[in-house]
């Protein structure tokens, strides 16, 4: 008996130490990757100005694959150097700037993934309501997507400038790249959101039934908690999806303030600083990287953990 | 009031199908005849099982009894009022083969799943799922989730779950068809203590000739394409006990079970 309670005070602990030994071990890995491509990247470097020594236009580095020089290539030194760094005509180090920017472009992805959860839930729990409603909108969704985003970017933008006077607030252009955003994210939240709810079995929604429950009881007791697991896989896609609309929002809109803007810009003066669109790419990544983590964890709070002690 | 509606249940039929048919897919290529002419009188209190074999439209039975689905002709009343208006004022509940619990709620917050359907306040809910566990003698798992539980156990908390707001009547399909023998035969005598502390009429299909048997007052033979009612055994063995395992009275009456499902064919 005195030993049971012992093991069992170890489980506890244990199990208390498991959630930060994951998160630790992931961010070790995270470390390391990132590591690990920054020594790729300094080998290929190495590899090429070596070729560049013996034998100039050589076939592959620098005609087939990008040149390896330090303009093309800043090595890795100066990029990281680069993040510490003030631009000229700024006091600000650099890696605050693009943070600022970030944050713009996370307000942006943000807004545009709450409203794309919003919209696309929506859409498939109206399409749940009936097989030929379903099998008659599906198509017009899936076709919604293959119209090209930097199109309509510009179109919303105007829109936004010219006809939202009646909101109660003033319209501003971060909030037309949000809808950029929204457009990408409500597709994947509403094809799964759409398996999801439609994801219990026969039986359950006869137990239902039997109950006499009505519609939205039943969804909001069993479809909606059903689909929860398929939801969070999409919510992973829309995530990362509503940051890839922001910036090509920002981009093709022409909207100040957030990465995209700033991509735009150290591209367009590239000779002067090289590094720093490096920098700017690189926080445009670990923003993606940020929310995919963020949605995660939401994840393994409201899903994980439940059931059957796992057996590794 | 409640108590004159309590007594004049009491003289109606729990279950009053008279001319019942069901055709699947009516008019189709795939058109099923699934049953046709029932009639069925069940009373209140009752304990009646239905046998036949797969296809023979047990399940379909118990469908239109529960208003799940509608007769194609015939009519089908439980406690005196349509199958439907039952469904709607509640007065039974279905068992499925599958425990079908809802894996993420607690084995209490399962029991209270109709409670909470029927609005029921969070404290009575509580204290009803309490009372539900200790009848079906869980009292101990409230707060684990189904996945935790054996397939036994899971089914006991859907027993506990169909029974929480006292239905007039319960519908079970083969409840107990996914279980091993031995923890098939502890469920039949948990079942049948909860039958007579609780006096409800109880509708259970089954395989199993030895199941029905022991289990209930009435067995209902039923035979297929179409399905029809081939005989009904009456089968009063008294209070179930593991001797009446041994009771010659109990294996007549499986003879007679066994060969009118002969005669069906
Ligand atoms: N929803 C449905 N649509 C079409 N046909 C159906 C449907 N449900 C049942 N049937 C048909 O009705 C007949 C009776 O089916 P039912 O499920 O009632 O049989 P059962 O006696 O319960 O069989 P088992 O013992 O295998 O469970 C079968 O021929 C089946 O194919
Ligand atoms: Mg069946």
């Amino acid at each position: 008996m005195v030993f049971e309670e012992l093991l069992r005070q170890r489980a506890a602990r244990e199990q208390r130490r498991d959630r930060m030994v994951r998160t630790g071990r992931q961010i070790v890995v995270l470390g390391l990757f990132i590591c690990l491509l920054g020594l790729l990247y300094s080998l290929y470097k190495v590899m090429g100005s070596a070729i560049d020594d013996v034998q100039s236009g050589w076939p592959v580095i620098g005609s087939i694959l990008p040149g390896s020089d330090d303009l093309r290539m800043p090595p890795v030194l100066d990029i990281v150097g680069g993040i510490f760094e003030e631009p000229r005509g700024t006091d600000e180090p650099f890696w605050s700037i693009v943070g600022k920017e970030a944050a713009f472009t996370l307000r942006e992805a943000a807004v545009g993934f709450a409203a794309g959860v919003v919209v696309g839930l929506g859409i498939a729990i109206v399409l749940t309501t009936s097989g030929r409603l379903e099998r008659a909108l599906v198509p017009h969704v899936i076709a919604s997507q293959t119209i090209p985003l930097i199109a309509i970017a510009p179109i919303i933008v105007i829109w936004g400038r010219k006809s939202f006077d009646f909101l109660p607030f003033e319209w501003q252009d971060w909030m037309s790249v949000s809808i950029i955003a929204t457009y990408l994210t409500f597709f994947p939240v509403t094809i799964n959101g759409l398996r999801g709810l439609q994801s219990p079995r026969p039986e359950n929604l006869e137990l239902m039934d039997s109950y006499a429950a009505r519609w939205g009881q039943t969804l909001w007791r069993l479809r909606l908690p059903a689909s929860l697991p398929y939801l969070f896989s999409a919510f992973k896609i829309a995530a990362t999806a509503s940051v890839v609309g922001a910036i090509v929002g920002e981009i093709s809109a022409g909207v100040k303030g957030g990465l995209g803007r700033r991509v735009l810009l150290e591209a367009q003066r590239y000779t002067t600083g090289p590094e720093r669109l490096y920098i700017a790419v690189l926080g445009a990544a670990a923003l993606g990287i940020f929310v995919f983590a963020a949605i995660s964890s939401i994840e393994y709070a409201l899903v994980g953990r439940k059931g059957r002690e796992t057996v590794t | 009031m409640s108590d004159t509606q309590g007594s004049m249940d009491a003289h109606r039929l729990a279950v009053e199908i008279r001319g019942g048919s069901k055709i699947f897919n009516l008019g189709r290529h795939n058109e099923v005849k699934a049953l046709t002419d029932i009639d069925l009188d069940i009373g209140q209190g009752e304990f009646v099982t239905l046998i036949g074999p797969s296809g023979c439209g047990k399940s379909t039975l118990l469908r239109l009894i529960a208003a799940l689905i509608d007769t194609t002709e015939g009519t089908v009343l439980v406690n005196g009022k349509t199958a439907d208006a039952a469904r709607l004022d509640r007065d039974y509940s279905m068992v499925f083969q599958r425990a079908g619990l809802f894996e993420w709620r607690n084995v209490s917050r399962n029991i209270e799943l109709p409670l909470e359907l029927m609005g029921w306040k969070a404290a009575d809910r509580r204290q009803r799922s309490a009372e539900m566990l200790e009848l079906v003698k869980l009292d101990e798992f409230a707060r684990h989730h189904p996945a935790e539980l054996s397939g036994g156990m899971q089914q006991r908390v859907a027993i506990a779950r169909a029974m929480s707001f006292h239905p007039k009547l319960l519908l079970m399909d083969e409840p107990f068809g996914a279980l091993d023998e031995m923890t098939r035969e502890h469920m039949q005598h948990e079942l049948l203590r909860i039958w007579s502390e609780t006096r409800i009429t109880v509708v259970f299909v089954t395989h199993s000739i030895a199941e029905a048997v022991f289990l209930s007052t009435k067995v209902v033979v039923m035979s297929p394409r179409p399905g029809r009612i081939a005989a009904v055994v009456d089968n009063d063995l008294g209070e179930r006990t593991e001797a009446t395992r041994d009771d010659p009275a109990y294996f007549a009456n499986i003879t007679a079970v066994r060969e009118a499902l002969r005669g069906g064919h």
